[in-house]
């Protein structure tokens, strides 16, 4: 027979915590200087807040705002489609398909995005007319490149190839990152390479996938920005025709900044809910919410009061 | 009666890596044969040619009168197309070392996948027949854990549980209980046994578990080097092996 074993209550510990004078000197230095800083910021009458004011909500800088976030989503959209499909082509047994996709990846990867702007802008003096047909037959629909490529197309197009051959290696890395084992146990079941793909595969690599695309996607926001080169009035282009006319270039370019912090951090938080989406059976529970741990923390407070 | 599994003279080779070297097996319908053998002796890539996870370079390999892989039209082979091995893999159950079930779903939703998708059963139908497999394998209130949430014999079972769904003519076990912590090697062996005993379910199993062997199994079959080198009763191998590679092999696992 074994004992039974009484619980023994211990002494809990009260110890003295150690000091950490440095924290203290560390954190003091910080707070001068920031306060060094908003007070430059505040009383500068060179930033003109009134004219921040002013301009931050004008029809003209909100209709910028929506053709920055077409852009974006346009061209992510491009990006992402595309390069899924590079990544499934780069992972194909045939070599001929493979190699279309490394060429693409190394051609579009290896030049600057703001010359492949440049030249989606000027397409039409390469290919004056574009037409839709059978290669080396027939041809069923011409247009031409000037009407059809527009600025703003010549940005969602060379943002969104662009996009394309870095989307590509992000995916192909979500797609090696899901075990050998996955693959195998569906194609045990009797499911196709589309199926396995499909249901098994790509809905894993998303964890993996899910983070580098959010970073491409508030990347892709701020690089969209550059498209102001080919007058597409977006956010950036719209705040230089403002400032070309009044001279108030410092606050209009703060304007913009500000734009783009808010549309930033929107798009961080809604990248924290999809990895939290997709990271479902990956960890025994799913992470709390923001708002849900900061509930939790309250009840914990109230408890101990 | 026809037979279950034919394999003749089967070959196989990674590179210049020479696998099996002439691997010749009868399973009849019902039968429960074990495969023993040290590692590399071939046995898991046998079992991965019988759904055709691996290619054979050499022999023939029948399942259910069916060639592996291939369509003989006259005395010509012609390479099967992906519809077509993926058909015959649908009624071929697998259960692997590691599991391998699908981290993004549940339990049940591990089990209706296949069923639904390559098979077309309705989904209620489909998660119906599910909850009874999983109750079976004494899984009945794990349906909406996901396979991190599961011990690794919970997870096993569910494997089982989803092999089962596509209802197989032939269950292929991989060394099953490999993985596992001692402990819960009698619960995934449990089920197995129940499968062959109790539904007379046709299984090649690649086992180290001589226990299991000898309360479940018809035949057991010993490899080595890429050859079936004995083969007999359990009883047989328990009370006197022939082969001397045998006798040290079962000394060094009992």
């Amino acid at each position: 027979m074994a004992e039974v074993v009484e619980p023994v209550r211990a002494e809990e510990i009260r110890a003295i915590p150690v000091r950490h004078p440095g924290r203290w000197v560390a954190g003091a230095v910080v707070v001068v200087l920031m306060a060094a800083l908003t007070k430059s910021i505040a009383t500068n009458p060179r930033f003109e807040w009134g004219v921040i004011g002013h301009y931050f909500l004008t029809s003209r800088v909100l209709h910028g705002l929506v053709v920055t976030l077409e852009l974006t989503v346009l061209s992510m959209a491009v990006g992402i489609a595309l390069g899924t499909v590079l990544a499934v082509m780069r992972l194909s047994p045939n070599p001929l398909v493979s190699g279309a996709s490394w060429v693409y990846i190394w051609l579009f990867r290896g030049t600057p995005v703001l010359v492949q702007i440049l030249f989606w802008f000027n397409i039409a003096a390469l290919y004056p007319r574009f037409s839709i047909g059978i290669p080396f037959g027939p041809q069923f629909v011409h247009f031409s490149a000037a009407a059809a490529i527009t600025p703003f197309v010549a940005g969602v197009l060379a943002l969104g190839l662009n996009e394309g051959a870095y989307m590509a290696e992000i995916v192909r890395a979500g797609i090696i990152s899901v075990e050998e084992g996955q693959t195998e146990a569906a194609q045990s079941l009797g499911m196709t390479r589309l199926l396995t793909m499909r249901r098994i595969v790509l809905p894993q690599a998303m964890r993996v996938i899910i983070p580098p695309t959010g970073n491409e996607t508030i990347s892709m926001l701020k690089t969209s920005s550059l498209v102001s080169v080919i007058a597409v009035t977006e956010l950036l282009y719209t705040a230089q025709l403002i400032y070309a006319v009044n001279y108030r270039t410092i606050p209009l370019l703060l304007v913009v900044s500000i734009w783009y912090l808010v549309m930033t951090t929107v798009l961080s938080v809604g990248q924290y809910y999809l990895e939290r989406h997709f990271g479902r059976g990956a960890t025994r529970d799913t992470p709390e919410t923001p708002a849900q741990r900061l509930r939790r923390t309250f009840q914990l407070r109230h408890e101990w009061s | 009666m026809e037979l279950m599994v034919k394999a003749e003279q089967v070959h196989k080779r990674f590179g210049r890596l020479a696998v099996l070297k002439g691997v010749s097996l009868e399973v009849a319908p019902g039968e429960v044969v074990c495969l023993i053998g040290p590692s590399g002796s071939g046995k898991s890539t046998f079992l991965r040619c019988i759904n055709h996870l691996e290619k054979i370079d050499a022999g023939r390999l029948w399942v259910d009168g069916r060639l592996v892989g291939y369509r003989q039209v006259g005395d010509k082979l012609y390479e099967q197309r992906d519809s077509e091995i993926c058909r015959d893999r649908a009624q071929i159950g697998m259960v692997f070392q590691r599991f391998n079930l699908f981290g993004h779903m549940t339990a049940l939703e591990n089990v209706v996948e296949a069923p639904i998708h390559v098979k077309k059963v309705p989904r209620r139908e489909a998660a119906e027949q599910a909850r009874v497999l999983l109750g079976r394998v004494g899984l009945g209130d794990k349906l909406d854990s996901y396979p991190a949430q599961l011990s690794g014999g919970q997870q096993q079972r569910v494997a089982i549980a989803r092999a089962l769904a596509m209802k197989p003519k032939l269950m292929l076990f991989d060394e099953p209980t490999s993985a596992l912590d001692p402990e819960l090697v009698g619960e995934v062996l449990d089920v197995m046994k129940g499968l062959a005993l109790d539904f007379n379910t046709t299984m090649i199993v690649v086992t180290h578990e001589m226990g299991f062997a000898r309360e479940a199994a018809d035949r057991v079959l010993m490899m080595d080097d890429g050859r079936i080198i004995e083969s007999g009763t359990p009883g047989h191998f328990f009370a006197d092996p022939r082969e001397e590679r045998t006798r040290q092999f079962l000394s060094a696992i009992l």
